[in-house]
């Protein structure tokens, strides 16, 4: 068994599965079905191993499966971001 | 790619898939067409809230058909769907909200579903993290069997469930064409070829205005940008969706322990651009420690964009059309999740000459030929 994505528990094995079972031909899908890459470091680590096992099964390129990324780059705090300078 | 189908739909968000589901299972042969993938639209990036207040009877009626269906859907799909029934709490703020929720109210139990008025204090029984003085608000509606699923879950349970039965679902397909002859569908023109067809479902989401441009229908649908973020997960704090129609403000916590929500943007641009703006991100962190403070210490994790389909009555387009053969079912403004189990099932009813379980006919687009009543329940 090997961990692909450390912050959501997700194994080689279930992003094939996903592959194989359910279709899965993008980063996006994966994310959408098991969760990859939406832990606290944000896909920092598993996302491009992940890419790594789509590009090897389903023969696309790495550049086409790149992934994008959603704001903030680094979790942030409600209470910080949501200050006002007159409520400190 | 097959080249004839009886019934080919546009689009396999939540609508589109439901749709496949419900033809597959009554036999006729079906294809879905879809630009990009599952849940590329506005079905992947919804909040998935399950709504039955609502202030027009039509949509509390496709809500609450739709909970009754939800609650059996995992086993009737075989698939797990996480499905939560906490509630919907709906802040009101004065008196004018007051009176309107009250009609509401009446309306909404007239229909049997077990709605209520509560006081803050009851607020705060029912969600400890809530803050009524924070919120502005003077009392809220409560319905208990309100709730949420997991969009992802639910969309593949029914593509899934469809493919099983025979429906065949063409990603990274795109239509660029509809060919009509003598006021009737015929041939549906992909980016990967052609498919004869009786039947063409229009279910594209915000992008359903142009596909009816196809066959010669102008839509009056606008596509509006709508932002949402969600958290680091955490304990569970709370089980019920709250939400303020003044506000505009919407949040739950998720099946996993993630805070999901969203508002509009006090800089809302109008158009069509994906782009997250720091905007919205401040001033949702703002409102959200206002409704629940003891928030303010948890991380936010991402925000997104979406698109809300809106009609003039923020009702949903439903049903036939002047051409032959082109069936709409679009126009979901905020609110095509909740509803997307019963509005498959009646455009199931439609297309297979079957009774109806509801009328529908108020739905089409011939409504906006007279005088509308706009659903006042919305948010966002
Ligand atoms: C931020 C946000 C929060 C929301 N919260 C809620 C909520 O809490 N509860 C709720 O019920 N609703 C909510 N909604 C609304 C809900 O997401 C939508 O009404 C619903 O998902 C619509 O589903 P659909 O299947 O009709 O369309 P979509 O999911 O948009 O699917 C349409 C599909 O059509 C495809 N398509 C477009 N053009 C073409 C073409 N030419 N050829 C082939 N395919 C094409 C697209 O790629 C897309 O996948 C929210 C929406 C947003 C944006
Ligand atoms: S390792 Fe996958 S999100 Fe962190």
């Amino acid at each position: 068994m090997k961990i692909v994505c450390r912050c959501e528990d997700i194994t080689e094995e279930d992003i094939i599965k996903a592959i194989e079972e359910y279709g899965c031909s993008t980063l996006a899908e994966l994310k959408q079905l098991l969760r990859l890459g939406m832990g606290h470091c944000q896909g920092r680590t598993c996302l491009i191993l992940a890419a790594k096992i789509l590009a090897r099964k389903t023969g696309k390129s790495l550049e086409e499966i790149m992934p994008s990324f959603r704001p903030p780059i680094i979790p942030v705090e409600i209470g910080l971001i949501g200050e006002k300078k007159d409520e400190r | 790619m097959k080249d004839r189908a009886e019934v080919v739909i546009i689009g396999a968000g939540i609508n589109g898939c439901a749709l496949a589901y419900e033809l597959a299972k009554r036999g006729k042969d079906v294809v879905v067409l879809e630009k990009h993938y599952i849940c590329y639209g506005a079905t992947g990036r919804c909040g998935a809230g399950i709504r039955q207040q609502w202030a027009t009877k039509e949509n509390a009626l496709l809500a609450k058909k739709s909970v009754e269906i939800f609650e059996r859907l995992s086993e009737e799909l075989g698939y797990d769907i996480g499905l939560r029934q906490g509630g919907y709490l709906i802040a009101i703020h004065d008196e004018e909200e007051m009176r309107q929720a009250k009609k509401n109210v009446e309306m909404q139990r007239s229909i049997g579903l077990p709605v209520k008025i509560i006081s803050p204090d009851e607020i705060k029984e029912i969600a400890p993290i809530l803050d009524p003085e924070g919120m502005e608000a003077i009392a809220a509606t409560f319905c208990p069997t309100d709730g949420h699923a997991n969009p992802f879950k639910t969309t593949y349970a029914y593509a899934r469930a469809a493919k099983k039965l025979g429906a065949k679902i063409y990603k990274f397909t795109e239509v660029k064409d509809i060919k009509v002859k003598d006021g009737k569908v015929e041939e549906v023109v992909t980016n990967r070829g052609k498919i004869k067809t009786k039947y063409v479902v229009n279910a594209a989401g915000a992008w359903s205005k142009e596909i009816a441009k196809m066959v010669g229908i102008n839509m009056p649908n606008k596509p509006v940008r709508k932002e949402a973020l969600v958290t680091e997960p955490i304990e569970r704090l709370f089980d019920c969706m709250v939400i303020s129609f003044k506000h505009g403000i919407y949040f739950s916590q998720q099946e996993e322990g993630q805070i999901l929500g969203g508002i509009p943007s006090p800089e809302e641009k109008i158009g069509y651009y994906t782009e997250p703006t720091f905007s919205f991100l401040k001033h949702m962190a703002y409102m959200l420690g206002k409704y629940a403070p003891p928030l303010k210490h948890i991380n936010i994790l991402r925000q997104w964009t979406g698109f809300y389909d809106v009609t003039p009555d923020a009702l949903p387009i439903l049903g036939e059309t002047n051409i032959e053969g082109f069936i709409q079912c679009n126009g979901f403004s905020g609110h095509g999740f909740m509803i997307a189990p019963m509005v498959a099932k009646l455009l199931a009813q439609l297309i297979c000459q079957e009774k109806l379980d509801m009328p529908i006919d108020r739905l089409s687009m011939e409504r906006f030929k007279g005088k509308i009543t706009k659903e006042k329940a919305v948010v966002g």
